[in-house]
C-alpha cells in the first residue's frame, strides 16, 4: 500500500475541509485493519467458495471446474451427516450443562459467602489451560486402569468405564471435559450479570419481607433471562465450532464416532488431500452455523418484544 | 479454544435490565452484595456446602495432575499408589523435561507469537474502531456493516483457503503464516467502536481547534483515555491467541515454530507412557497463564466478563 503519511496535521484545521479531503484521514486509519480484512478474511472466503467448486487437491494437478459436484457429492455423504449429527449432539450436550452449572455457580459465589478468590480461581483456571494441556490432563483422568475417575468408581464397588473408548460413552465424556474447561467463562459472564442487578428490587422485596428462596424465584432469575439467551447463544456457536479437544482426545474415535464436522472437514482437506471437496464441506458447515446463528437471534427478538 | 469468535449482540432492547454499561460498582468484581441471600443459617450452610462441592471437583483434577508431576514414574503407573507416592516425592519428571529443551522453546514460540497477535489487534482495531466512530469518509456505513457481519466468520471455514493462500505465499512454517491470519478480529473492531462512541468528544474538539490533527488525537486523548477497555482488548486477545490451537497446529510442522499448545500434544505422542513426565510437562505448560491470572485476577476477570459480551 503506498498510503501517504496517515492524518498529516492538517494547515487548514476545520473537520469539514479534512473530511472532503481524498484519500480522507478517516479511511486513512481504517485501512490497516482493511487491508487485514481484505487479504485474510474476505479473499479467503471467495477463494474458499471458488475452490468448492473445483476439484483442487493438494497434489500438482491443475484443478478443473466441476459446477456443484462437490455440493451434490456432500449431501450424499454419510460420513458428513454422521460427522453434523456428532457436532449438533455434541453442542446440545454441551449447552445445556455449560449454562446451568455456570448459573448455579455464579448464584452461589455471588450470595458473598466467604472464600470469593478461592471459587473464582476454581471455576475459572481450567478456562486458562491451554487445549493441549486439557487434552493430556483428561487423557490421564480417563486413563482406563490407572485413571482417577476409575479409581474413583472402583472405590464406591462400581467397574471402570471405557471412557474415550467406549463409543456410546466417548462424546459424553469428551463434553463432561469440555464443561470442566470452558464454564469458567460463562460463569465470569453470570457473575458480571449478577453484580448489575439494581440493588433497589432487593432492598424493596427485603421490606416486603421476602426470604431468599422468593427473592432468587421473583426477581434473580427473572432478570437473568437476557443474559441467559446472550450467554446459550455465544455457547451454541462456541460448541458448534468444536474440535480441538476432539481431536487430541480421541482423534474423532472410536471408529468416527465422535468426529465433529470440522474435524471431517481437517481430514479430507489435510489427510485426504482433497482442498476442493474439504472447501465446500466448510460451507456446509459455515451454512449450518448462519442458520444457527439467524435462529437464536430471532427467537431471541421476538421473545424481547 | 472454544469461544474465540463471539457473535454480534443484538441490538439492545430499551427495557433490558441486563447488564446496563456503566452500572457496575467500582471495581465490577469487588464481593458481591449480600442481598441474594440474606437467609437463614441453614441456606447459607448448604449454598457453603455446595460451593465447596463444586470447588473440589473442579480443583481435584488439578491436584491430582499436580501429584502425579511430583511421583517417580514407577508410582505414576502403579494402581496401589493412585494418589499418594509409595517411594517419596521426586523433581525427576520435571527434569527430564526440561533438559528435554523443547517445552521452553513452544513457551518462547507461544510468548511471540500471542504477543504479535496482541500488539497488531489492539493497533489496528483501536484505529478502524476511531475511523468508524470519529471520522467521515466515503463507504464507512457498509465498510462497518460488512466488519460487524464477519463476527459470524468461524476460523474453521478458512483454514483451507488460508493455507492455499500461505503455500501460495511460500509462508508456510514462518512465524507471519501463524500470526497474521490471527490478527483479523472483526469483534474487536466492533466492541472498540462503541467504545470510543461512548467516549465525550469534548478533549478532542479542543485538541482540534488547536490544530491537532487525527492522528495526535488519537495517539494523545482518545488512547489514554481508552486504557482500560484496551487492557480489557488486549487480554483477551492475547489468551485467545496464546490457546489458539487449530491455525498453528495447520500452519506449523516444524517442531521449532510449534506453539505450546500444539507442540505438548506432540508429547504425548512420542512418551505416552510416561505419565510422571506427561503431567509435569502439562503443570509447565498451564503454569504462566495461572500465574498471570493469580497476579491480574481483577483484570482478567473483567476483560473477560467486557469483551465476553460484546464490550458491554
Amino acid at each position: 500500500m503506498s498510503a501517504p503519511q496517515a492524518a498529516p496535521r492538517p494547515a487548514t484545521g476545520t473537520p469539514p475541509a479534512a473530511a472532503r479531503r481524498f484519500p480522507s484521514p478517516g479511511l486513512l486509519f481504517a485501512l490497516p485493519f482493511l487491508v487485514l480484512f481484505a487479504v485474510f478474511m474476505v479473499w479467503p472466503l471467495v477463494q474458499g467458495l471458488w475452490m468448492s467448486l473445483t476439484d483442487r487437491s493438494l497434489s500438482a494437478h491443475p484443478p478443473s471446474f466441476v459446477g456443484l459436484d462437490n455440493y451434490a457429492e456432500a449431501l450424499g455423504d454419510a460420513e458428513m451427516w454422521r460427522s453434523v449429527g456428532h457436532t449438533v449432539l455434541f453442542t446440545l450436550i454441551s449447552t445445556v450443562p455449560l449454562v446451568l452449572v455456570a448459573l448455579v455457580m455464579a448464584l452461589l459465589v455471588h450470595t458473598g459467602l466467604p472464600g470469593q478468590w478461592v471459587w473464582r480461581l476454581a471455576f475459572f483456571a481450567p478456562y486458562l489451560l491451554p487445549v493441549g494441556v486439557v487434552s493430556l490432563l483428561w487423557l490421564w483422568l480417563y486413563q482406563p486402569d490407572l485413571g482417577l475417575y476409575n479409581h474413583l468408581l472402583n472405590s464406591l464397588g462400581l467397574d471402570g468405564v471405557a471412557w474415550l473408548s467406549d463409543e456410546s460413552v466417548a462424546i459424553w465424556a469428551i463434553a463432561l471435559t469440555t464443561l470442566w474447561w470452558t464454564v469458567g467463562f460463562n460463569f465470569l459472564l453470570y457473575l458480571a450479570a449478577l453484580q448489575s442487578l439494581p440493588d433497589h428490587l432487593y432492598e424493596a422485596a427485603a421490606i416486603d419481607g421476602a426470604g431468599a428462596w422468593r427473592r432468587l424465584g421473583s426477581i434473580t432469575l427473572p432478570q437473568l433471562g437476557r443474559i441467559t439467551g446472550v450467554i446459550t447463544v455465544l455457547q451454541v456457536l462456541a460448541s458448534l465450532k468444536v474440535f480441538d479437544q476432539v481431536y487430541l482426545l480421541t482423534k474423532g474415535g472410536p471408529n468416527g464416532s465422535t468426529r465433529p464436522v470440522v474435524e471431517y472437514v481437517y481430514d479430507v482437506g489435510f489427510t485426504g488431500y482433497r482442498l476442493g471437496y474439504a472447501s465446500a464441506i466448510s460451507y456446509v458447515f459455515f451454512a449450518l452455523v448462519v442458520l444457527a446463528s439467524v435462529a437464536q437471534l430471532t427467537a431471541f427478538r421476538r421473545r424481547e418484544k | 479454544m472454544t469461544s474465540t469468535e463471539l457473535p454480534v449482540r443484538p441490538a439492545r432492547p430499551v427495557r433490558g435490565p441486563v447488564p446496563r454499561a456503566g452500572a457496575r460498582r467500582g471495581s465490577a468484581f469487588g464481593t458481591g452484595t449480600n442481598l441474594t441471600l440474606g437467609g437463614s443459617r441453614l441456606t447459607r450452610a448448604l449454598a457453603l456446602g455446595a460451593l465447596a462441592v463444586f470447588a473440589a471437583v473442579w480443583l481435584l483434577p488439578l491436584l491430582w495432575a499436580l501429584l502425579t508431576s511430583f511421583k517417580s514414574e514407577r508410582d505414576a503407573s502403579d494402581p496401589g499408589h493412585w494418589f499418594w507416592p509409595g517411594s517419596g516425592f521426586t523433581l525427576d519428571g520435571f527434569r527430564t523435561v526440561i533438559e528435554r529443551g523443547d517445552l521452553p522453546l513452544w513457551m518462547f514460540n507461544s510468548l511471540l507469537i500471542s504477543t504479535a497477535v496482541t500488539v497488531v489487534t489492539v493497533l489496528v482495531s483501536a484505529m478502524a474502531g476511531y475511523a468508524f466512530s470519529r471520522t467521515l469518509f466515503t463507504g464507512r456505513r457498509w465498510l462497518f456493516a460488512v466488519t460487524v457481519a464477519a463476527v459470524l466468520v468461524p476460523q474453521q471455514v478458512l483454514i483451507v483457503p488460508w493455507f492455499r493462500q500461505m503455500l501460495a505465499l511460500g509462508l508456510i512454517d514462518t512465524y507471519a503464516a501463524v500470526i497474521l491470519p490471527q490478527t483479523v478480529m472483526p469483534m474487536m473492531v466492533f466492541i472498540l467502536k462503541r467504545h470510543f462512541d461512548s467516549v465525550p468528544r469534548e478533549l478532542e474538539e479542543a485538541a482540534r481547534l488547536d490544530g491537532a490533527g487525527h492522528w495526535r488525537v488519537f495517539w494523545s486523548i482518545v488512547l489514554p483515555l481508552s486504557r482500560p477497555m484496551l487492557a480489557a482488548v488486549a487480554i483477551f486477545v492475547f489468551i485467545t491467541a496464546w490457546n489458539n490451537f487449530l491455525w498453528p497446529f495447520v500452519s506449523t510442522s516444524d517442531p521449532a515454530l510449534m506453539t505450546l499448545p500444539v507442540g505438548i500434544t506432540s508429547v504425548k505422542d512420542a512418551y505416552g507412557v510416561q505419565y510422571a513426565q506427561t503431567m509435569a510437562s502439562a503443570v509447565l505448560a498451564a503454569l504462566p497463564l495461572v500465574l498471570v491470572f493469580m497476579l491480574f485476577q481483577r483484570h482478567i476477570v473483567k476483560s473477560v466478563a467486557t469483551t465476553g459480551l460484546g464490550g458491554q
